[in-house]
């Protein structure tokens, strides 16, 4: 019965080299996830710097130059070394397979090359922090980016090599749920992570190749001055944004589709109820991956573009409304009379759905040019998008790691624990941004170390938030690294869901599955079906005893 | 007997039979395809907005172009791919000899190609159409010309780069070839290396009529 | 599992192999040929029409993707879709800067300082 005898992927086979060189994805996943929230520290320490020097008007820690680069490697960091790979890469790394019911991802020696690349790109990115920090702000915007001193080829050369290893997985993951599904499994019966997961993957394959070219010309131009993005040499400075947008808004939807994919799943899990719009919310995570192309010209409204390029791109943008709609309602009709536990990781899923309404709204109004003209580059946009990143990538993360933390470990982490800093964290999030979007339409500009007296209150509480989400995060920490020694064994199934990840015994056995499993019931079926003791049971035949009332 | 069939030694554990392998590897191979084409886009962007900007400009600058190296190295990768597709027919048919020749024919072609590519860079160093802030050449009125030479320098370097690292593929998959990996029911390896390298020409037919051959 | 099976290798003739090649030698000499000719606006269609029958014939018949599973095909194309998104995108600014508020400064420094020194 105790986890140390029964063979599983964690203990199949030992020593640091059966780590280094596993093929096995949920050994990547797992090095991915140390991997992500590391960075996640570093990029949290930065945050907490950044928001030290805002606690009063006036220089008081930092330089304005040390400023800039802390902002610059707090963006870059938790852009591109943290939430980009962070559900795709370590969380979909180990449950993609699992809820397929495969042994595995299509090409396990690409997955593994990839998880090399990145670090190898992180290598490059961290660089660039002793080489004279980087202080351009993550995009990089020529010309300044062309002419500054500090570090920008070696973290853009980071960040073009930490690309290649986003396009391995996305590669990785379409052949997979394109060739690995198990017999019985067709496309509509997939888990809708598994479709999340499917658009992100479309999207890191046509996005972020262009994000690779545009960073190489940057290098290039600074190094040899081929003069595309120089004004003075006949280029252009606003073409760069095209191209970097043209990648980087698409990447947005790299980071929440997946975020969305794991809200799908728990909100159904947790609801015990037949998840409601299937099809409406698998085709709007395709819908969202092709309409997030057509808008990322909503970045560049002041940036000297054509009124033409502004109308048609604010049009556009409007769009992406529609399908995040669609999914957002969808959940409620599933919470609606379902039986909801509140364990952590619905509390996620509640947290998610309150936080990333408010992003998306928020977005919405930064796509009309007329707010936009005034909002661009004040803290409404900070608080925009750390509404969506953090309230909807991250919380969705956590909530992702939290459902899925049994299964990874075997063992489960102490409850009471989590509700307390989901508390904090969720507080600790709003008092952090909320107060941010009225101090960006007040005025106060981004991306500055200094202010008026004016707007001394609000960064203040901003601050104090900071230190609410630190203190939530170290709790979490706590909470989870000491279940992975001392937790209480984790039943196969403790939540009771019906995807094909919880058939297999938690932690997985090194092949995932005894044998090659079938599909016998499709994944949100909680009208027909239950699970207790890990026994999955159909409704009817327990009819008969009591209180199994509905 | 049964058993022995079923796993034979290329066939990876985790998937069910062959087929399932040869049409992941072949859906993964296309996907990347993917990547590279657009990745070859932001430059054909480069090309296209700024050719917009500069008609003139560039009609004037690509004059200085030969167009008969570019022409002959149309030629010769095509050639190239030939051989290379010739190369796949060989071993579906099981003639590891006929194959090994091929892929060195392939390789003998695109060898040739980057020779020539290189007399035509060496002539254009020397001419002083260099890119960007190095280039010094007189010779051409319109605004602005280093941008061609930016945008023609860029581009068929990417693509040189690209027929560099398809030669290390092909002789790599022309080692295991001699050392017998491969056979009719197993030569996904040269497939691939196939798809790539016909990409790699895919890329030369847009390069060399909007470079070489403007109006 | 699902499509039909690519285990079996499917053998196309020789003859089919050196038609393509003798064909894409031929597309080239007329793109050649014709560029010499001054059509104007004209020339680039030409241009861009040869290719891409070139291409296709390069993609459906030595990438064998006339034979293939369809969704290769799907695939491919798609990259030309989005790369033509972002193409024509990009271009609603570059080709309509100042329309709507004239420009009063060139946007861009037609003679460049390489040439001041
Ligand atoms: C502990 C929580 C966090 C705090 C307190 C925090 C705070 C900040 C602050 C103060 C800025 C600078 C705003 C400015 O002056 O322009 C900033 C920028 C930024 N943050 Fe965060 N942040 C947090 C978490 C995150 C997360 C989780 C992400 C994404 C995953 C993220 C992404 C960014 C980005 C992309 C920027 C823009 C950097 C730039 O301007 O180049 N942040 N953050
Ligand atoms: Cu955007």
């Amino acid at each position: 019965m105790s986890v140390a005898t029964t063979a599983n992927y964690l203990n199949a086979e030992k020593g640091i080299k059966s780590w280094l060189f596993t093929l096995d994805h949920k050994r990547i996943g797992l090095m991915y996830l140390f991997a992500v929230m590391t960075s996640f520290f570093l990029g949290g320490v930065f945050a907490l710097l950044i928001r030290l020097e805002l606690l009063h008007p006036g220089q008081d820690f930092f330089t304005a130059d040390t400023y800039n680069q802390l902002f610059t490697l707090h963006g870059a960091v938790m852009i591109f070394l943290f939430i980009i790979p962070a559900i795709p890469a370590a969380l979909g790394n180990f449950v993609l397979p699992l809820m397929l019911g495969a042994k595995d991802v299509a090409f396990p020696r690409l997955n593994l090359a990839s998880f090399y690349i990145y670090v190898v790109g992180a290598l490059f990115a961290l660089y660039s922090i002793v080489a004279g920090a980087v202080d351009t702000g993550w995009t990089f915007y020529t010309p300044y980016s062309t002419t500054t001193s500090t570090s920008v080829i070696s973290m853009t050369m980071g960040a073009f090599i930490l690309g290649f290893s986003s396009i391995f997985t996305g590669v990785n993951f379409i052949a997979t749920i394109h060739k690995m599904r198990a017999p019985g499994m067709t496309w509509f019966k997939m888990p809708l992570m598994v479709w999340a997961l499917y658009a992100t993957s479309i999207i890191q394959v046509l996005a972020t190749p262009v994000l690779g070219i545009t960073l190489l010309l940057l290098v290039i131009e600074r190094t040899v001055g081929i003069g595309i993005f120089d004004p003075a040499m006949g280029g252009d400075p606003v073409l760069f944004q095209h191209f970097f947008w043209f990648y980087s808004h698409p990447a947005v939807y790299i980071m929440v589709l997946p975020g969305m994919g794991i809200i799908s799943e728990l909100v159904a899990t947790f609801s015990k109820k037949k998840i409601f719009g299937y099809k409406l919310i698998a085709y709007s995570s395709l819908g969202i991956a092709l309409i997030s192309f057509l808008v990322w010209g909503h970045h560049m409204f002041t940036s000297g573009q054509s009124e033409f390029s502004s109308m048609v791109f604010s049009f556009l943008t409007f769009f992406v409304g529609i399908p995040s709609g669609i999914k957002m309602f969808n959940w409620l009709a599933t919470m609606y009379k379902g039986r909801i536990t509140f364990e952590a990781p619905m509390l996620y899923t509640i947290a998610f759905m309150f936080l990333f309404a408010i992003g998306g709204f928020t977005g919405i109004m930064l796509g009309a040019i007329s707010i936009d003209i005034h909002m661009h580059d004040t803290y409404f946009v900070v608080a925009h998008f750390h509404y969506t990143m953090m309230g909807g990538t991250v919380i969705a993360f956590l909530g992702g790691l939290h459902y899925w933390w049994p299964k990874i470990w075997g063992r489960m982490y102490n409850e009471k624990l989590a509700k307390v800093a989901w508390a904090f964290i969720f507080v600790g999030f709003n008092v952090t941004f909320f107060t941010q979007f009225f101090l960006g339409s007040q005025g106060m500009p981004r991306r500055y170390y200094n202010y008026l007296d004016q707007y001394q209150p609000l960064h203040m509480y901003s601050t104090y938030g900071s230190w609410m989400l630190g203190v939530g995060f170290l709790i979490m920490a706590y909470y989870l690294i000491y279940s992975i020694y001392k937790g209480p064994k984790a039943p196969n199934n403790p939540w009771g869901a019906l995807s094909m990840e919880w058939q297999t015994t938690s932690p997985p056995i090194q092949h995932n599955f005894e044998d090659q499993p079938v599909l016998e019931h499709e994944p949100y079926d909680y009208d027909t079906r239950m699970v207790v003791n890990d026994e999955l049971i159909k409704k009817e035949d327990v009819k008969e005893k009591e209180d199994i009332n509905v | 007997m049964e058993q022995a069939e079923k796993h034979p030694s290329y066939l990876q554990h985790h998937f069910a039979d062959m087929a399932q392998q040869t049409d992941a590897a072949k859906l993964g191979m296309w996907v990347f395809l993917v990547t590279e084409v657009l990745l070859f886009g932001g430059l054909f962007g480069f090309y296209t907005f700024f050719r917009a900007w500069y008609p003139e400009m560039f009609m004037e600058a690509h004059k200085y172009l030969d167009v008969t190296m570019g022409t002959t190295n149309t030629f010769v990768l095509i050639t190239s791919s030939l051989t290379m597709a010739l190369a796949i027919r060989a071993m579906q048919l099981g003639k590891k000899k006929q194959t090994i020749a091929y892929l060195a024919g392939t390789l003998f072609f695109a060898a040739v190609f980057l020779v020539i590519k290189y007399f035509e860079y060496s002539h254009k160093f020397h001419m002083g159409m260099l890119p960007g802030k190095f280039y010094t050449f007189e010779g051409i009125q319109a605004a602005n010309p280093h941008i061609f030479f930016s945008v023609y320098f860029t581009m068929t370097g990417l693509h040189g780069i690209h027929v560099i690292i398809g030669m290390i593929i092909i002789t790599w998959v022309m080692i295991r070839t001699m050392r017998d990996e491969f056979s009719p029911e197993y030569y996904n390896p040269i497939e691939l290396t196939g798809l790539y390298w016909h990409l790699v020409d895919l890329i030369w037919i847009f390069l060399f009529p909007l470079l070489y051959l403007i109006g | 599992m699902e499509q039909h099976n690519t285990a079996t290798p499917h053998v196309l003739p020789l003859s089919l192999y050196f038609t393509v090649a003798g064909t894409l030698f031929v597309l080239t000499g007329i793109t050649v040929a014709v560029s010499f000719v001054h059509f104007g606006e004209f020339n680039i269609i030409v241009a861009m029409l040869i290719a891409t029958i070139k291409a296709s014939l390069v993609a459906l018949y030595f990438m064998h993707l006339k034979y293939d599973n369809k969704l290769f095909m799907a695939v491919f194309l798609s990259s030309l879709i989005f790369l033509g998104l972002f193409l024509t995108l990009t271009m609603t600014d570059t080709m309509h800067r100042g329309d709507i508020d004239p420009i009063k400064e060139h946007p861009i420094k037609k003679e460049a300082i390489i040439y001041d020194k």
